[in-house]
């Protein structure tokens, strides 16, 4: 009930409830300062010469990603995880951080940063520190997070993601982008800001969980980009278990840094996005970003070293808060934990308890596949297309339908990947469905693709069964076909009736053909088919017509 | 007679107050005859923290001589504190340096902590924690704590539907000028 009067806050310890500046840069930002010299030479990697005959800019994107850990336990303590919970009853006496309790490190926590920092092909440091950092607001009790700022339990590796380019978007090139480090920190807890009676209401069941920060190096150039790397980190994170990667609960959180520089000169003044809720919006916000720090300066005025907020409605980025100087986060060693040692089988010492031993190489033994390598084994053992894979992929339960239906049709799966990515997912994403939500089951839809390999029904109508079981009346494809009567005429003596009948009523264009105007030919077939309610092959209309023609 | 106090016993022995642990009693002396002096380390003694360096009994487990070296007190480069970093300060820590004396006083354990420059720490491994040579505890994934929301709530002052109430947002001080502070009124 509380929640209904409130709004959510905009989560970042730094923000100020109703800083909401205005959206166009003021007065006094407009200076008579032209553009930096014209570089020579090389094309950027988006965004054309503007108008008055700029040198093209490049965009540097950095971003810092916040996954939240899919544990039962929180990181230092014992109490629960868990999304939607009664205000401050998954809170223990050490995440309200009463005086006197001390933290205990969780295992899984700790497993599931190694596993990540393999997939990513990050060295995993053997030895890595635990950090406090040091702000004020009221959802972080203590007054600091712990976080490993010195020495991370992974660093140095990189992420290969895949997008699409060209002007029909049907090329898929690979990019990588190097990942700087993975570090284990706290999660803080959640403030509501109540403005009618200002104050804040703070529920600390978030406060303590456990969260992976990977922070990647600046080296993408668009929105685009960072939603297909972020995409495929989702991927990455769910097909490990470490985290289930939903942007919409919080469990992924992406801040976006933004400049803009001439290619050639010196990396512009950079702004920080936060408040993204979904890839999507992260493409858009970016790239709105980007624009606007290009219009900017163009118009001769400046960068602002400044954190924005993206707001999704409007489409736009609004700043925060005024950074004026650096935030000093006065880090210091936690002295509540010694460091925390990673062993691999050579470094494993003797009669150890296994419960207290994290074993790289025994994690590394355990991956499972990711989804490069699924994608990969997907077009070798199906011959479908790299693309096509990506899409399997990408929708969620995509792949196991598509395996499943394979499983049960003789067709080819070259022929089946077409149904599915074109019939199926166009329907699911035009009612808004995910997959698992189908009304046609792969049992089904397997039945159909029988039916057309066996030539019981024509692929028309097929198209018009699948409508049909759309509706998810429980019917059977056989059971449809039946009632609709959309079997193919196997008869050849009715075919020839018809044909003929066609024939006779159409003599302007039988003239044609035994002229030689062949494309009359199609237009025959066509009425035809129209007659039979699309229930002749067409293939065999065409050599009866033929035959006919010729006679 | 016996005499006892702070934990140890003067012992009257042979005409002489003999200084002995608070275990005292025959066992104590071991088989040595009580006249000699004890030039040796004796058993079972407890404190000899106090008179470590004169004690003969302890000769053989302290030092004789001090190890550590005394650092001249050289007049370190007085640093002053700008305006600006004490401003930075009292944001950050959200203390007032209320009068000259709390500056001087900053300013003081500033040249104190200064001392450890004279040290050479070259190729010397920095130390982050007292804790490097522990085991650091794994905690299995198993949920033993929360539920406790009453408890919790009691300490806050103020609460709304097991919510705390904390003022709106991050209220940052206003500025040095707009302040009133004695640091503006004295730089």
């Amino acid at each position: 009930m509380a929640a209904s009067i409130l709004r959510r806050s905009l989560l970042t310890p730094r923000c100020r409830a109703g800083d909401v500046a205005a959206l166009h840069s003021g007065p006094s930002r407009r200076r008579a300062q032209a553009p930096g010299p014209i570089a020579s030479g090389r094309r950027a990697a988006n965004s054309p010469a503007g108008e008055r005959g700029v040198a093209p800019w490049v965009a540097v994107v950095g971003l810092e990603i916040h996954a939240q850990i899919s544990s039962n336990s929180k990181l230092f303590s014992g109490s629960q995880v868990q999304f939607a919970a009664p205000p401050n009853s998954l809170v223990s006496f050490f995440d309200a951080s009463l005086p006197g309790t001390l933290p205990a490190l969780n295992r899984r926590c700790v497993e599931a940063a190694v596993m990540t920092g393999l997939a990513l092909n990050c060295s995993i440091n053997k030895k890595s520190l635990f950090d406090r950092k040091h702000y004020f607001y009221a959802d972080l009790p203590a007054g600091y997070q712990i976080t490993q700022q010195r020495l991370p339990v992974a660093v140095n590796g990189s992420l290969s993601y895949s997008l699409c380019v060209g002007r029909k978007k049907n090329q898929m090139v690979t990019r990588t982008v190097r990942i700087k480090q993975i570090q284990l920190e706290q999660d803080s807890g959640k403030s509501l800001h109540d403005d009618i009676r200002s104050q804040t209401l703070i529920d600390l069941n978030r406060a303590g969980v456990g969260l992976m920060e990977v922070v990647m190096e600046p080296e993408m150039s668009s929105g685009e980009e960072a939603a297909a790397a972020v995409r495929e980190l989702q991927l990455i994170l769910q097909t490990l278990g470490s985290s289930q990667a939903i942007m919409a609960e919080g469990q992924l959180r992406v801040d976006a840094n933004v400049s803009v520089h001439h290619p050639g000169e010196a990396y512009g003044v950079r702004t920080e996005v936060k408040n993204i809720n979904s890839a999507r919006f992260l493409a858009r916000a970016i790239d709105y970003e980007i624009q606007r720090q290009i219009k900017e300066l163009e118009n001769g005025g400046t960068v602002m070293n400044e954190t924005r907020a993206f707001d999704f409605k409007l489409g736009c980025t609004i700043p925060m808060r005024d950074k004026e100087g650096k935030q000093d986060y006065r880090f210091m060693p936690e002295p509540n934990l010694p460091p925390l040692i990673l062993y691999d089988t050579k470094s494993l010492p003797a009669n150890t308890n296994h419960q207290q031993v994290v074993n790289i190489d025994w994690i590394r033994e355990r991956l499972p596949d990711l989804p490069s390598v699924r994608r990969v084994k997907l077009v070798e053992q199906y011959g479908i297309l790299p693309e096509h894979s990506f899409t399997l992929l990408n929708e969620d339960g995509l792949m196991e339908f598509f395996e499943s239906v394979v499983r049960q049709t003789q067709m080819n799966p070259k022929k089946v990947i077409g149904w599915i990515l074109n019939d199926m997912l166009g329907y699911l994403k035009q009612h808004n469905l995910k997959v698992k939500e189908s009304p046609v089951s792969s049992l089904f839809l397997a039945d159909l693709l029988n039916l057309l390999e066996r030539g019981t029904i024509s692929s028309s109508a097929a198209k018009q069964v699948l409508e049909e079981l759309w509706k998810g009346e429980g019917k059977t494809p056989l059971q449809i076909v039946k009632e609709k009567k959309l079997e193919l005429i196997q008869d050849q003596q009715e075919l020839e009736q018809i044909c003929q009948a066609v024939m006779e009523g159409h003599q302007e264009e039988v003239m044609e053909i035994k002229k030689g105007n062949q494309k009359v030919l199609n237009k025959l077939i066509g009425l035809v088919q129209r007659t039979t309610r699309g229930r002749v092959d067409p293939v065999l209309v065409k050599q009866i017509l033929e035959k006919r023609l010729s006679q | 007679m016996r005499k006892s106090g702070g934990g140890r016993m003067w012992i009257l022995r042979f005409g002489r107050y003999i200084r002995g642990a608070p275990s005292g009693g025959a066992s104590y002396w071991g088989g040595l005859s009580p006249g000699r002096r004890f030039t040796q380390a004796a058993a079972g003694g407890s404190d000899g923290r106090q008179d470590a360096a004169g004690d003969p009994r302890r000769r053989g487990r302290v030092y004789q001589n001090p190890t550590w070296q005394h650092v001249e007190q050289r007049p370190l480069p007085e640093k002053k504190v700008t305006v600006e970093v004490f401003d930075h300060l009292e944001r950050l820590a959200l203390v007032d340096f209320r009068n000259w004396e709390g500056v001087q006083r900053l300013e003081k354990a500033i040249q104190f902590a200064d001392q450890l420059h004279a040290v050479n720490t070259e190729g010397v491994e920095p130390m982050d924690s007292v804790l490097e040579d522990r085991c650091l505890y794994l905690r299995e994934d198993n949920i033993t704590e929360g539920n406790c929301s009453e408890e919790l709530l009691r300490n806050a002052r103020e609460t709304v539907e097991e919510y705390f109430i904390a003022p709106p947002g991050n209220i940052p001080l206003p500025k040095l000028e707009e302040r009133d502070t004695f640091l503006q009124v004295s730089e």
